[in-house]
């Protein structure tokens, strides 16, 4: 059996068993068991939603504490360009970027730079013409895991490149050792997140055996070092290195705009990119070359590890595109990096709706589900802890809920009850009866 | 064993474009949750979308019955709208009658019924101008 890895996990403490997140998770994977949520393993995508909308703050993403960063000799922190839109636009990139080595890294480097190579590879493969319509984007994993459990007949079309994160990581590690002269293991590279997916993504890939990144610390975990150090740095070295193509990754669309061709959508949201999936599902977006899909509102400036609010965040960003726009980008060679950046692992189909192996059973508990649905009262109000009838349906067959979970259904059988017992009273036999007789009382008192 | 059949019915609104597609895509998981081959469900899908719409478009809302056994889904759309005059026009690729407002929405590349032909193993369309339409597309789920 294949073990699932995730990032996104539970606060027993702090979980009131409330039914907010069981109601928004896209590929219902959550269950309110014993006044706490349960996650379905093999069908969470990591996406966050949870996380954003529990209001005891009861979920949260397991990433690495900044310590961990003191078990390698040599420290590379790698920032996603969704941390620029974190601080003031009085605070320039380089600054940001300076004040991150501060606290605590021997390098920084973007990976918006990164993220320029995967755009050129991207290009040449448009180029060549040789993909399935519409190309759908591999940046967000919450996506690709998206589709493969709900979206399997899209899985040809996910674009089969590195990620900016990953080419990032390979890129340090490979100057890095040669520079000072170290070993690999010598180097950790450190990405810095706004999202549980990359946590994920970086400690089980689907895309090939071992991630390039050593670890995964959230952007929430260093703001406020930032933060404090921002004052302390002037002029440091030059780190902001990439240009505005690259920057603009973090934004809905930026990824898109870098392929130069007008022929793209690009979809934030989860709920939103299901809709466009089910939309290209249903051939109806062939005339696209490139479909760009976020998991979260506001793309990454939106994920449950930032701190700002996304649309002030995307404010922000604005700045340091126009910025690096007017800047001279200087050409740093690592051109050389587009050729191998094909995944050598493949994304496979993870029917994790299916009921059953056998397709005759699957047929019986099909019609089983149809008919214990049709029972229930349909108004989905998620007392039972499934977010809908029919998904409560689901798991009766499944064997992993009853009926009378239902708050309606016990009710109605605990009414049907009461008056099974009323009629059982009626029938006591004349000897327990005691309106007809009155000495068993009296006998029970004597022998006392 | 072997002779279980499913029955699923839906009503397709005719007034609300938002909910148009909703019948196809419940089928969709449903077929996924039989564990029914990718492929295969895409084909079903794409076909019950179309004629789905077309019953949204052309014919006021309507009616869908799937029935999926060992061998085979059939879908069956039925609405009361207008009818076809020429069937044989109304299968040929580009050949539309949706007003412009349709158009704007997106629908009306004359492309619903041609896709229906090539994604599904079986086409029957059984039409009467001024009564109706019903549309059965059967997919095979054995090769
Ligand atoms: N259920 C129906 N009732 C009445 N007329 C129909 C019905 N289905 C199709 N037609 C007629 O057949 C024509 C062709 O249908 P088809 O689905 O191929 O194209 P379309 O619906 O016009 O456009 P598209 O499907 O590409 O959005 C329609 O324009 C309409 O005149
Ligand atoms: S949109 Fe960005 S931040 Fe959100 S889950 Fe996807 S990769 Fe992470
Ligand atoms: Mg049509």
């Amino acid at each position: 059996m294949q073990n699932y890895f995730h990032s996104v996990t539970l606060d027993e403490k702090r979980c009131k068993g409330c039914t907010n997140c069981i109601k928004r998770c896209p590929t219902e994977a959550i269950r309110v068991r014993k006044s706490k949520a349960r996650i379905i393993a093999e069908r969470c995508i990591d996406c966050g939603e949870c996380i954003r909308v529990c209001p005891q703050h009861a979920k949260k993403a397991i990433t690495d504490p900044i310590e961990t960063i003191n078990s390698f000799k040599y420290k590379v922190a790698i920032p996603a360009p969704s941390l620029y839109g974190q601080f003031e636009s009085k605070y320039s990139r380089n600054q940001i970027l300076n004040a991150l080595r501060r606290i605590g890294f021997d390098m920084v480097y973007e990976v918006a730079k990164a993220a320029e190579i995967v755009s050129s590879a991207t290009r040449k493969l448009i180029s060549e013409k040789n993909f399935k319509k519409p190309l759908i984007s591999s940046a967000c994993p919450a996506v690709v895991r998206l589709i493969q459990v709900r979206f399997p007949n899209l899985l040809d079309n996910i674009l089969k490149l590195e990620s900016p994160m990953e080419v990032a990581a390979r890129i340090v590690k490979s100057e890095a050792a040669e520079k000072y002269k170290l070993a690999a293991d010598e180097i950790g590279v450190f990405f810095i997140s706004p999202c549980a997916a990359k946590v994920t993504s970086v400690k089980a890939p689907y895309e090939k055996e071992k991630s390039a990144v050593d670890g995964v610390i959230s952007i929430n975990d260093v703001y406020v070092k930032i933060l404090l150090t921002m004052g302390k740095v002037k002029n440091g070295e030059e780190l902001d290195l990439a240009g505005n193509e690259g920057i603009s990754w973090a934004k809905p669309g930026g990824e898109s705009i870098a392929l130069g061709s007008d022929k793209f959508l690009a979809v934030d949201g989860i709920h939103n990119v299901i809709s466009i999936l089910e939309e290209i599902e249903n051939d109806k977006l062939n005339d696209m070359e490139f479909v760009e899909a976020l998991a979260c509102t506001g793309g990454c400036l939106g994920g449950p590890l930032t701190v700002v609010n996304p649309y002030i965040a995307r404010t922000r960003l604005k700045k340091h595109i126009e910025e690096a726009r007017k800047k001279s980008k200087p050409d740093t060679g690592e051109k050389e990096y587009i050729q191998d950046l094909v995944w050598t692992g493949n994304v496979e189909y993870k029917p994790v709706m299916k009921l059953d192996e056998d397709f005759q059973k699957a047929l019986k508990k099909l019609e089983a589900l149809n008919q214990i649905n049709k029972e229930l009262p349909g108004l989905d109000c998620g007392a039972c802890g499934a977010p809908s009838c029919r998904a409560l349906a689901e798991d009766i067959v499944r064997g992993i809920a009853n009926e009378t979970d239902c708050i309606f259904k016990l009710r109605e059988k605990v009414r049907s009850l009461a008056i099974q017992m009323m009629e059982l009273e009626k029938k006591m036999p004349p000897v327990l009866d005691k309106d007809t007789n009155g000495h068993g009382d009296e006998d029970n008192n004597e022998s006392r | 064993m072997g002779d279980n059949v499913i029955k699923l019915d839906y009503v397709i609104p005719g007034d609300d474009f938002s909910v148009a597609g909703e019948a196809s895509s419940n089928v969709k998981k449903v077929l996924n949750q039989l564990g029914i081959p990718p492929f295969i469900v895409k084909k079903a899908t794409i076909s019950m979308y179309e004629a789905e719409i077309n019953s949204v478009i052309h014919a006021g809302g309507g009616n869908a019955h799937v029935e999926i056994d060992n061998e085979k889904i059939v879908v069956e759309i039925t609405d009361q709208g207008p009818g076809i005059p020429d069937i044989e026009l109304a299968m040929q690729e580009g050949y539309s009658t949706a007003p412009d407002e349709i158009r704007e929405l997106g629908f009306g590349a004359g492309m619903g019924l041609p896709n229906i032909k090539r994604y599904s193993d079986e086409l029957e369309i059984n039409t009467e101008v001024g009564k109706g339409t019903t549309v059965r597309i059967t997919i095979r789920l054995k090769a």
